[in-house]
């Protein structure tokens, strides 16, 4: 297998893909948001519970790649128990991890994603369910497609 | 029968490596590549005869009209059209079945009409039928498909009672894009010439594939591409019959297109030149032309039993695999040179992105499917589509790049 290839395919990734952590509907649920990768089909929906400008739980469903699936689940483990700004802030540091394949000393699980760097084509895979998330975190969800805006 | 091992040495762009691997192409179904008699006609255009063509009277401008009303002959016959002016040069299937779905169903669709499409239409012959269902009032109807897998085909027994007098249009495939199932299409347009409907067959998969008759067929409207035959990108064609042509109205209007115009108004020239406002895609319509030369020196009937072989071959090795899951036709039956797949614990992009790492390019997604797709209760396959120069050992790169690929991910 290629170094690119083994890069992209972390054991993070591949964990997350085959045990999704924080999978399924959340009951209690105030927040929801749905992201679609037209081109692919991959799907997610984000479910949070918000405690005032803090995540108190989240929960994640959907389909698609392993990319997709594994950034969701891992994303949902991140973004637990912060606040708005803070996951924000998360955010943009997975996107430059994504994007440059660059990954700060500092971040640790989020840094299995640099190899997605050298698969342009996947990094909207990466970035699904951080939309999602993005989304549902605001006062009024809309659907979010990482196609038409942001990556 | 054609060498197909000889036939190679014509695609340039086959003589690759990806990875480090020899390519093994097998995305026919979304493109298809070029022979280089094709590119030489591209290159040979724009280096000695490129012009803009009709009303110029100059060398360059007449070779460059020769040149693209030559194409518009050549596609006739390739076709079996009755006549060159029932040739509208288009960018491709979609732009063809738009121009049908805007100036037929404008001047023909009222409230109570049916449109009846199928459920295997792909997202080009479907979402314009929705649009003008929309604006005029109509209704769609959707002839089911068969099987969990979509393996029955079309559900001819419903075609009965789908197909009544207020269906005024009836649009169809020729070939799935996704299943690989084909479609009887002369039946089909029998039936609906019974209820006066007109039909509109959708051929961008059958075209390069197998012979096509519009007369034999007794097809009102057919749409293809012209890069899913060999032909440049940028190029396609709407057959109409002459007689529902000279009265439909243009979609498009502008210049090369009027007879008189006044600071009031403008008069329209006839069928196909009424179509083909603004300055046409004169390269890309000569180099097309090439293409049928092309194909039709190796024999379309030829070309479909190559299809055949490859398929039964895919559909034989394929269903060896573990847990994979093929829609469309069962192995044994009658299938275009496609086949679609999927495994319910790998996605089909890591699949394509894995394959790709072996030098093999597949299709993973919906294929412009959603629909179907959401019907047999997928979100996406795999697919591998097959051409004139694909061979049964390309096939077996393909399986031992998935048997990699479920090692990797399921560990079978």
């Amino acid at each position: 297998m290629s170094a690119d290839l083994t890069e992209l395919y972390q054991q993070v990734i591949l964990d997350h893909n085959r045990r999704p952590r924080n999978r399924g509907k959340l009951p209690t649920a105030n927040r929801v948001a749905h992201g679609d990768n037209p081109s692919c089909g991959d799907q997610c929906s984000v479910y949070l519970r918000m405690d005032g400008d803090r995540i108190a739980e989240i929960s994640f469903d959907g389909s698609g790649c392993a990319i997709s699936q594994a950034s969701a689940s891992l994303m949902t483990t991140q973004a637990k128990g912060k606040t708005g700004p803070a996951v924000h802030a998360l955010y943009k540091n997975f996107h430059n991890i994504v994007t440059t394949g660059n990954a700060p000393e500092e971040i640790s699980d989020l840094a299995a994603f640099a190899g997605v760097h050298s698969f342009p084509a996947r990094i909207k895979c990466a970035t699904l369910g951080w939309h999602a998330a993005l989304e549902a975190m605001k006062s009024d969800p809309l659907p979010t497609t990482t196609e038409s805006h942001l990556d | 029968m054609p060498s197909w091992k000889n036939v190679r040495a014509d695609f340039p762009i086959l003589h690759q490596q990806v990875h480090g691997k020899p390519l093994v192409y097998l995305d026919n179904g979304a493109t298809a590549q070029k022979p280089r008699a094709v590119i030489d006609a591209l290159v040979h255009y724009y280096e000695r005869d490129n012009s803009n063509v009709h009303r110029g009277l100059h060398a360059l401008s007449m070779r460059a009209t020769d040149g693209y009303e030559g194409a518009r002959a050549r596609i006739a016959k390739f076709i079996n059209a009755a006549d060159p002016a029932e040739i509208i040069f288009t960018r491709g299937t979609t732009e063809s079945i738009n121009l049908v779905a805007r100036s037929w169903g404008q001047a023909h669709l009222k409230p109570g009409d049916i449109v009846l499409a199928t459920e295997i239409e792909h997202h080009s012959n479907l979402v314009p039928w929705q649009q003008a269902a929309r604006a005029s009032g109509a209704t769609l109807k959707y002839l089911p498909v068969l099987g969990a897998d979509g393996e029955g085909g079309l559900d001819l027994a419903a075609l009965d009672h789908l197909l009544t007098p207020q269906v005024k249009l009836f649009a169809f495939t020729h070939i799935s894009n996704t299943l690989g199932t084909i479609i009887p299409a002369a039946e089909f347009c029998r039936r609906a010439r019974a209820v006066g409907a007109v039909t509109v067959i959708d051929a961008a998969q059958s075209i390069g594939h197998t012979p096509l008759d519009v007369q034999a067929l007794g097809a009102d409207f057919v749409a293809f591409s012209g890069h899913k035959m060999c032909g440049p990108t940028g190029i396609g064609v709407l057959y109409g019959r002459r007689a529902l042509l000279d009265k439909l109205a243009p979609d498009e209007t502008g210049g090369g297109m009027v007879v008189n115009v006044t600071y009031e108004g403008a008069t329209w020239k006839p069928t196909p030149e009424r179509f083909e406002a603004g300055t046409p895609n004169v390269a890309d319509a000569i180099a097309l032309g090439v293409a049928c030369d092309y194909l039709d020196a190796l024999g379309r009937e030829h070309i479909a039993a190559h299809d055949a072989v490859l398929a039964r071959v895919a559909m034989e090795k394929l269903s060896t695999l573990p847990g994979i899951r093929i829609i469309g036709p069962r192995v044994g039956a009658e299938r275009s040179g496609l086949v679609s797949f999927a495994f319910a614990d790998v996605h089909a992009h890591d699949i394509v992105t894995f394959a790709d790492e072996d030098g093999v390019a597949l299709r993973g997604g919906h294929h412009c499917n959603q629909p179907l797709m959401r019907k047999l209760g997928l979100t996406s396959t795999t697919r591998a589509s097959f051409y004139l120069y694909n061979t049964e050992e390309e096939i077996d790169r393909l399986v031992a790049a998935l048997r990699r690929t479920l090692t990797f991910f399921v560990g079978t």
